[in-house]
């Protein structure tokens, strides 16, 4: 089970805390009607599968509620960084 | 006496207390310190059990976790008995019970052992991809039944297990794993700087290796004697955990292992009260690893035969457990420590018929010290093969000429066969914490190389075999500076030997065994190569090697290394499997501890569940919630009772528990706004006191949930959902609010549980609401359908909706939660009179399906959009955007031949179909003919004297006055396709 730092509450929570909610930094396009189908289709389905640094969501279901974000390594499961949504996907150094 | 095969003297074994213990109902003595095996083998048994595949007759193996043939069932009472227990850790206590597995009718006598006679190749490598095949049909009625009965483990207790088994979580500055010479030092050297440190071990003693040794001395003292005061210290520091009987079997992400704690089973009368394993979660801060080594066995023909054990098995039982395993021993190796193994035995008095050493030229100190006891012993010596099949009696010699050709073959008598290829070190953990391996060309093993973890390996498992740098090892990976460890008299691995071992014998006939529990032999892994698998994942699977409960641990190198031969490529080119978790198995017990029985899910009530439990209501699971399902009065049983149940909701009224619909207050100057984003219908305009039907779509354009939601004030809404989505959908609205329209200054709350809802439908709901309500008018004109109010009923606080799911005119009375069941009852006493009847989800069911309403979930599977459904009319036309618009142009969802909720009537109005039901064109469609789509919903209707139901039809809406068919066994039924609303077309009931 993972510890993970929640970045509005500030403290390191057991995994059963949180719930899964997919690859982070994927933005709903602030107008979908003139996309193409392609583009609508790529935005809807097709998501990173990295063997590595992973950026993605977490959902501090049983505690604050918040979603954030999150770099693990997919391989070592290692959390490198947490951050609140809307932050920019940290530079870190592997 | 405990048995004929006990040493005079010597031994951890405690001689002054003999235990009755019986095998296969046979009485046997065994001694307080034995192991079950140790035991038997003290009594000259050695045939412990049957093999998976072949049934051959097998022995043991291994002293210790690694065992792969001596499987046995423990009897206990009630309950409590435990299959497919290696007979090496089964601790011997009085009056043990225990019973060989896999063998019919007897042990000694298996008739299934005709499997070991078939025809080569028939239960050869992927046996079961190749044969059995024909002819059609057999496989289930002829060749499963036989391979089940034939291949198997032990039997499961047919009782529930009556015990408890606990969970315990736990944080350590250091947790060292293994309690072996490097382990005991690490945790010596750690609890010294004042850390808390937890020490686990797999065996009843600490000591590992260190309690086999008979001449080792460290630090001046005898090796048995340095543990004693290793663990004497370590007890005395309240920074320590001391864990024996503790397997470590997992080892997961950011430090986090997983320990399986044995606590009662080695008594003989454990305390019902204490738990029979704990689980512990252990998270550690830094991890030391001190997980020993494996002793590969030699793979050479009939190398399973009972007698033929690990060499280090041998040492275990002749030094640890006063037993002789035999009394005339050949002692087969290819590293040094098999001349430990030959010194020990012949102390304890087996008489050493021969030291065959495979290699051309041993040298070492086991080898000087064996030769200096003037021990029999050759090089390039090898067993080519083994006689007595319940029991080996001889072994034919030859040796390996620079050829590599077998000659001077020669039988000697022996009883029993220590062998051993060298040392594999135990990786495992390491590997599971992702740690990656390093080869080792030289030696050909296995090292823990870089790991992501704060881990550190030490001794064996790390390659380090000789003692005292094993034990610096320890010292320093424990935080240790000051001590220097000596130690002497230890025979360290060297040497060793992998793949097969060089035989005169027919290649296609003869059985030497790699995997010994799941029967794979040096033949099947060269066969599965020539059969195209180059990959050991493929061979792997192909041959099953290593898929057993043991894991491979004694296989794998062995199976690399035969396959590595035969592919002429090195050994780290062919791959090497994952290592996962568990180590050793763990009980289904242990992992689910407490969550069981009453505490395996929690049970949601309704403020209203103990009325209708006293009104005698059967009820269903939906989710976590019980709902009352039906409300039988006298014998009625469910059809009567819900034909009696949807007439009253038809011709006076029906009283319904409605609570569990899923509740959000959605509240804010944003809120209408939000509304508009997260569901199809428009909401701007909609009135304060009006209701509308909202349909929520996922962002691919399918239907999610669904619910009435009324509008309080410009900035508040009641909205609900369906019982099972509650969670779902807040969590969907929380995303969207969150992370993609932050800018809309909007607050959710769940209110399920505050509020309980009493829908009161009929055409009879007016006339019975009316006297019990303050301050609402509920007359047609003044509160119209879909409409909401707030006030007072029964002098309680309500939101009082208008709404129906059953077509009937109908109220739903939201009142908080703690006056649920006061107003439930006031409203029941008040409606009686006029035929007020309580009615249950299934009733619900019927009068919904007769209206055509679909429930999310039934009618829909997350592929059906609004226009799937007839639905369109929810949808915003003029709305710029909403979760899931821009996926409904997309051109698999304007597909003409998507699936479409139609209505069916069958051509016999008496038959109810299946849901779930396939819906074809023709009666009897060829085989392979796909469905046109399916039942979702079936009833009998009383109302309309005949069954009904809806359905997804490819094609539906252009189907409806088509005859289709529902083929079920034996016949096809005749059914009409239909608009998907059976009752009141119009409408006009809702609007009385």
């Amino acid at each position: 089970m993972l510890l993970i730092h929640c970045p509005y509450c500030e403290m390191d929570r057991p995994e059963l805390e949180f719930r899964y909610a997919g690859e982070a930094h994927v933005a709903r396009p602030l107008d979908p009607d003139p996309l193409t189908d392609e583009d609508w289709g790529q935005f809807l389905y097709l998501r990173k599968n990295p063997k590595g640094l992973h950026a993605e969501r977490w959902r501090h279901t049983n505690g604050c509620g918040r979603f954030f974000n999150c770099l693990r390594d997919t391989v070592s499961d290692r959390i490198f960084a947490t951050y609140k949504a809307g932050q920019p996907r940290p530079e870190i150094a592997q | 006496m405990s048995g004929l095969m006990r040493t005079p003297a010597g031994g951890r074994v405690d001689r002054a207390k003999p235990l009755n213990f019986t095998f296969d109902g046979r009485p046997y003595i065994g001694l307080a310190g034995d192991t079950l095996a140790s035991a038997l083998i003290a009594n000259g048994v050695h045939l412990v059990g049957r093999s998976f595949k072949y049934h051959r007759p097998r022995g043991f193996l291994a002293a210790g976790s690694e065992e792969p043939n001596a499987l046995v069932n423990i009897e206990r009472t009630g309950g409590r008995s435990a299959p497919n227990l290696r007979a090496t850790q089964v601790e011997l206590y009085q009056g043990l019970v225990a019973h060989s597995q896999n063998r019919w009718p007897s042990l000694a006598f298996d008739l299934l052992a005709l499997n070991d006679l078939a025809p080569a190749g028939l239960f050869g490598a992927g046996f079961y991809y190749k044969t059995f095949m024909a002819p059609k049909g057999a496989w289930h009625r002829l060749y499963e039944p036989f391979i089940r009965r034939t291949a198997g483990l032990g039997v499961a207790p047919k009782a529930a297990d009556p015990d408890h088994y606990a969970h315990r979580y736990a944080f350590a500055d250091v947790l060292v794993v293994g309690a072996g010479a490097a382990g005991l030092a690490a945790a010596l050297a750690a609890a010294e700087t004042g850390v808390s440190v937890m020490l686990c071990d797999e065996q009843p003693e600490m000591g590992g290796g260190l309690l086999d040794e008979r001449n080792t001395i460290i630090d001046g003292v005898s090796a048995s004697a340095w543990v004693a005061s290793a663990l004497a210290r370590l007890r005395t520091m309240s920074n320590v955990t001391l864990l024996p009987r503790t397997q470590a079997f997992g080892y997961y992400a950011q430090n986090f292992l997983g320990l399986s704690e044995r606590l009662v089973d080695h008594l003989a009368a454990p305390d019902a009260k204490v738990p029979r394993e704990r689980l512990w979660k252990v998270r550690a801060k830094q991890v030391v690893l001190a997980t020993g080594a494996i002793e590969r066995p030699l793979v050479f023909p009939d190398n399973d035969r009972p007698g033929v054990m690990l060499a280090s098995a041998a040492r275990t039982y002749a030094n640890r457990h006063g037993v002789k395993p035999g009394q005339r021993a050949v002692v087969f190796t290819a590293d040094d420590t098999g001349y430990a193994a030959a010194l020990d035995l012949h102390a304890a008095g087996t008489e050493i018929a021969m030291i065959a050493d495979l290699r051309p030229i041993a040298a070492g100190p086991g080898y000087e010290a064996a030769k200096s006891a003037g021990l029999p012993m050759a090089n390039a010596m090898v067993i080519n093969a083994v006689s007595g099949r319940t029991r080996v009696k001889r072994v034919q010699l030859g040796t390996l000429n620079v050829n590599g050709m077998l000659t001077d073959l020669h039988w000697i008598d022996c009883d029993v066969i220590a062998m051993t290829g060298g040392w594999t070190p135990a990786v495992h953990l390491f590997s599971q914490s992702r740690g990656k391996l390093t080869y080792d060309a030289n030696r050909q093993i296995y090292l823990p190389g870089t790991s992501p973890q704060a881990l550190q390996s030490v001794g064996a498992c790390n390659g380090t075999f000789d003692l005292a740098t094993a034990l610096a090892e320890g010292h320093a990976a424990g935080g240790g500076s000051a001590h220097h460890y000596t130690a002497s008299g230890a025979i360290a691995p060297s040497g060793g030997f992998h793949g097969a071992v060089p035989t005169a014998g027919n290649p296609q006939k003869i059985k030497a065994f790699v995997d010994f529990q799941n029967d794979v032999t040096a033949k099947d892994i060269r066969l599965a190569v020539r059969e195209g698998m180059h990959s050991i994942e493929h061979i792997k699977r192909y041959t099953t090697t290593g898929m057993a409960t043991d894991q491979g641990k004694t296989s794998n190198m062995n199976g690399l290394a035969i396959a590595s031969a035969a592919l002429d490529k090195p050994i780290p080119d062919i791959g090497l499997t994952t290592f996962r978790p568990p180590f050793t198995p763990v009980t289904f017990g242990t992992l689910a501890g407490h969550a069981r029985g009453d505490l395996f899910d929690p049970i949601r009530r309704t403020a209203i569940h103990g009325w209708a439990e006293a009104q005698g209501a059967a009820f269903e699971d939906v989710g976590q919630w019980k709902r009352a399902w039906y409300f039988p009065k006298e014998n009625e049983d469910l059809h009567a009772a819900v034909n009696r149940e949807c007439k009253a909701a038809r011709s006076a009224a029906g009283l319904f528990d409605a609570s569990t619909l899923g509740k959000i207050e959605v509240v804010g100057p944003d809120a209408a706004e939000f509304m508009e984003r997260l569901y199809t219908n428009p909401w701007h305009k909609l009135g304060v006191g009006r209701c509308r039907y909202g349909l929520m779509l996922n962002e691919a354009g399918f239907v999610m949930d669904d619910g009435v939601i009324g509008r309080l004030a410009l900035d508040r809404f009641h909205v609900t959902t369906t019982t099972g989505g509650a969670p779902r959908v807040l969590a969907h609205m929380e995303d969207y609010l969150q992370t993609e329209f932050p800018e809309l200054k909007v607050w959710l709350t769940s209110t399920t549980e505050q509020w309980s809802v009493i829908a009161v439908q009929g055409p009879k709901a007016r006339e019975i609401l009316a006297p019990l309500v303050e301050g609402i008018d509920l007359s047609p004109d003044a509160m119209p359908h879909m409409s909401l109010r707030e006030g007072k009923i029964c002098g309680v606080p309500t939101r009082l909706f208008r709404v129906s799911f059953t077509g009937e005119l109908g109220f739903e009375v939201n009142v908080p939660a703690d006056y649920g069941r006061v107003v439930w009852e006031a409203i029941y006493a008040a409606g009686a009179p006029h035929g007020l009847t309580p009615y249950g989800t299934e009733t619900m069911h019927v009068l919904r399906a007769e209206k055509g309403y679909i429930i999310i979930g039934q009618e829909t599977d997350g592929t059906v959009t609004p226009s799937d459904l007839s639905l369109d009319w929810a949808i915003g036309k003029t709305k710029k955007d909403f979760v899931g618009k821009r996926s409904l142009r997309r051109p698999d969802l304007l597909k003409t031949d998507r699936k479409q909720l139609v209505g069916l009537l069958t051509v016999d109005p008496k038959v109810v179909l299946e849901e779930g039901a396939q819906i074809t064109v023709e009666a009897s469609p060829a085989t392979g003919t796909p469905a046109l789509g399916h039942v979702t919903s079936s009833y009998w209707s009383e109302t309309l004297g005949r069954s009904i139901a809806l359905a997804l039809v490819a094609e539906g809406k252009a189907r409806i006055g088509q005859t289709l068919h529902v083929p079920m066994p034996g016949i096809a039924v005749a059914i009409q396709v239909t608009e998907p609303i059976f009752f009141d077309k119009p409408g006009v009931r809702l609007d009385a």
